[in-house]
């Protein structure tokens, strides 16, 4: 079955999204017959390089070469004949057809009389073969299905064979919803199959998953491949120091942290929905608490959660004054586009520039005025539109507008995602000082060294805090030591 | 994770019920509708009175499917109305004078919805938007066509909406064959499912290798032909155009697809459900009102009434659902 050689090889793959580099000079190869495990922080570039393979991503430069063969016009529909498949993160699956009817999507040689049974057989064959008692009908409507058994229909989708041949397929956080047991039955199927001669290319947090399933291990960060290695040269530390780089000294001696703690008021004390221990978060006054993990882990739940108990109480939430909510997508959830600038930084003070229902415009422009000079939002002119802004500069606002108003906890949901690293370090100085001056912050963030601002961090896995780390013993490693859980967790 | 796993094991009975009111909500309204109308004139129920009461649905049938080949990839076509009242009046003019171009002139119109659909997905353009603009295109079009009330279909069409067969009504064999159809090909073919899934993922159809812009341009274009045969049903029924006649269509035709159990969004249609609807709006609009003796005058605002109530019921439904 197996064939010689290799099935996949990239050389020097990069790809850029705006600004970004995605991917930064790749070189990958994966042989038939083998598990490669993927792994790396956010942003590390995985789920680029998985859509470059399958063909839904082009890349900027650099070559692909499958089963030997130089490819020049690689598509989707070039993939899939040479037998690549993808299980992406994000669910492929269309809700409102059914179980069978998807399957069907997948191939086009499904069609004719009687292709919705034999589509429903194929796709029952494979979830007995894969997740025994799975309790799946191929006349099952998607939508109806819970979120794990769409999981399961997904990958097992993903190697079914009719006409085209299987040769590879990449799964990209298969298991983040299913629980152990499918989860286990998955991986033992896996490792059946790659006996059998096929190809896998397995990335997951779970890294207790890459280390039991795979045969090669490859390590990414900030777009570049930093490791390739057999599986059984890596161990669990190993792999997690290679993902995270140096290892910081702790800057601050333990315990006094704790003491001056202590000592002042807790403005904040939040538990997420569906933590089973005792562990909350609390926010005393005056300091800089982060949240950390991978991203989509639950930070902005609870953010969330937060802002609302504001206005409404909620179970497990208390704060002790108002908040403002820096948002991190300043697209669709900041800024509003046809406004000016300084109607941007306005808009949750109104209530303290209301004079006689009306809004002050001296007053308004007296806040805009204060808060350029303050946070140096470079335009000649406040009462312009907010788009005459660079990106950077537009998330000043965002900041001007929470730190403008009356809030005393000021929440930040990612908001340094794509801003320049000058502005970052003018509004990290700035936080610092209005953290000094008193007032709370809640910072979730996915970039790793934003976490040395932070007096406290906690790190969130599945919608949990996992871990509750002091200023002292922040370290970057520690961080994704904890973000990324042991299979067995 | 665990949590997860257990958290639905099966979809809740709630919604199952749910379900069940959806599909059987046209169906009912039709029924209820039908027997406001027995209570109150006994001798509609007949051969003779369906005859009369439904001859207007078919056009308005015709239509509803045309706007749901539309929302089922989650567009909208503000410009059915108008161009089933162009179609009329090619229909009264040029195919009765000069079929061959007559025809010609239809295949054109089909051409250019499935065109906009192509338009609609290579430039990324609000459907809303685009076929609003088309509306007065149509419009003004069937105005320069026939600028007064008139002419006459060819006798073909007149023969085939004035069949009388035994026993049961013409239109309601027109209406069982036309959902028949459509149900065939969009629910139950296989390039139908792809089709479908377009509405409700579209990533997922394009990385499965499916061409999105042909998924846009066969159902713009099926929304063409159907319109096209709407605007021959009613020429053939009232046997005079009139560049205004269709302009209800639109509003007629997206409340149909609702009421039938489909969806804006999503994908989620039925076109058994749609044809049900456009005859259950088809009956309220007209025969039931003028029954319930409620002057002309009136009568649209009545339409407009009842409209909501059926709408607000379908929302109250959907609405069940999605909190299971």
């Amino acid at each position: 079955m197996a064939e010689p050689g290799d099935i996949i090889k990239l050389g020097g793959v990069e790809k850029r999204f705006g600004a970004v580099r995605a991917l930064d000079g790749v070189d990958f190869v994966v042989h038939s017959g083998e598990c490669v495990g993927l792994v790396g922080h956010n942003g590390a570039g995985k789920s680029t390089l998985m859509h470059i393979l399958a063909g839904t991503g082009t890349p900027d430069a650099g070559a692909i070469e499958i089963l030997g063969t130089a490819q020049t016009d690689y598509s989707v529909i070039r993939a899939r004949q040479l037998g690549i498949r993808c299980v992406f993160q994000e669910l492929s699956l269309s809700p409102n057809l059914t179980v069978a009817e998807n399957t069907r999507v997948s191939h086009a040689s499904l069609r004719g009389i009687g292709w919705r049974r034999r589509a429903g057989a194929l796709i029952k064959t494979k979830l007995d073969e894969i997740f025994p008692r799975h309790g799946i009908e191929p006349g099952d409507i998607v939508g109806d299905l819970p979120i794990g058994r769409r999981q399961m229909v997904e990958v097992a989708r993903a190697f079914t064979v009719t006409d085209e041949p299987l040769r590879l397929v990449v799964l990209d956080e298969p298991t983040s919803s299913l629980d152990a047991r499918t989860a286990g039955q998955l991986l033992q199927f896996v490792r059946g199959a790659v006996a059998n001669g096929l190809s896998c290319i397995l990335i997951s947090h779970l890294l207790g998953e890459i280390l039991s399933a795979s045969n090669r291990i490859v390590v990414m960060r900030d777009g570049k491949v930093v490791a390739t290695d057999a599986t059984s040269a890596f161990d669990r530390d190993r792999l997690v120091a290679t993902m995270g780089g140096t290892v910081r000294k702790p800057r601050q001696a333990a315990g006094e942290g704790e003491r001056a703690r202590a000592e002042k008021p807790v403005c904040v004390r939040a538990r997420p929905q569906g933590q089973a221990d005792g562990r909350e978060l609390r926010a005393h006054e005056g300091e800089i608490i982060g949240l950390a993990g991978l991203a989509g882990h639950g930070q902005t739940r609870l953010l969330l959660d937060i802002f609302e108990s504001a206005e409404r109480r909620r179970p497990g939430v208390e704060v002790s004054g108002p908040v403002a909510l820096v948002a991190g997508d300043r697209q669709t959830d900041g800024i509003f586009p046809l406004w000016s600038i300084s109607d941007n930084i306005a808009i949750t003070s109104l209530r303290l520039l209301q004079r006689g229902g009306l809004i002050d415009a001296a007053k308004e422009s007296s806040l805009a005025a204060h808060w350029r000079q303050r946070m140096g939002i470079r335009t000649p002119d406040v009462r312009n539109n907010i788009l005459s802004l660079s990106g950077g500069n537009q998330q000043k606002v965002l900041f001007a507008r929470a730190l403008g108003s009356d809030a005393r906890i000021i929440l930040m949901d990612d908001p340094m995602r794509g801003v320049d690293v000058g502005t970052k370090l003018e509004v990290y100085d700035l936080v610092r000082q209005e953290a000094a001056a008193g007032r709370t912050f809640v910072w979730y963030t996915t970039e790793t060294e934003e976490l040395e601002n932070c007096d406290h961090v906690y790190v969130f896995r599945n919608g949990r805090i996992v871990a509750d780390l002091d200023r002292s013993e922040v370290t970057e490693e520690k961080v994704i030591q904890s973000s990324f859980a042991e299979a067995s967790a | 994770m665990t949590a997860l796993a257990e958290a639905g094991r099966f979809p809740a009975r709630s919604q199952n019920v749910a379900r069940a009111l959806r599909a059987v909500l046209p169906a009912l309204s039709l029924i209820l509708v039908l027997l406001g109308i027995a209570w109150l004139n006994p001798r509609a129920i007949s051969y003779l009175g369906f005859n009369l009461m439904l001859n207007l649905a078919i056009p308005i049938a015709l239509a509803t499917l045309a706007q749901m080949f539309v929302i089922t990839v989650n567009e909208l076509d503000l410009s059915i109305g108008p161009f089933v009242s162009f179609v009329g009046c090619v229909t009264a003019t040029m195919l009765r004078d000069s079929p061959l171009l007559g025809v010609g002139v239809l295949l054109v119109c089909i051409a250019i919805y499935a065109g906009l659909g192509a338009l609609i997905h290579l430039r990324r353009l609000p459907s809303i938007v685009v076929t609003l603009g088309m509306s007065f295109v149509w419009q003004g079009a069937a105005i320069l066509l026939l600028p007064k009330p008139g002419g006459r279909p060819p006798d073909w069409l007149l023969a085939l909406m004035g069949w009388k067969p035994p026993l049961v009504p013409f239109p309601i064999i027109a209406a069982i064959v036309i959902a028949a159809v459509a149900y065939f090909g969009l629910m139950r073919t296989s390039y139908g499912a792809v089709l479908r899934g377009a509405g409700g993922n579209e990533q997922a159809i394009g990385r499965a290798g499916w061409s999105l812009l042909k998924i846009k341009v066969v159902m713009f274009g099926l929304a063409g032909v159907f319109g096209v045969l709407s605007g021959l049903a009613l020429i053939g029924t009232t046997t005079s155009g009139d560049a205004n006649i269709g302009n209800g269509y639109t509003l007629l035709s997206i409340a149909g697809v609702i009421l039938g159990g489909g969806e804006f969004v999503g994908g989620r249609v039925s076109p058994i459900g749609a044809v049900i609807g456009a005859l259950t709006l088809a009956l309220a609009a007209s025969p039931l009102l003028t029954f319930m003796h409620i002057p002309p005058d009136w009568q649209v605002g009545a339409n407009g009434a009842i409209l909501i109530v059926v709408l607000a019921a379908r929302v109250l439904i959907s609405r069940r659902e999605a909190r299971r």
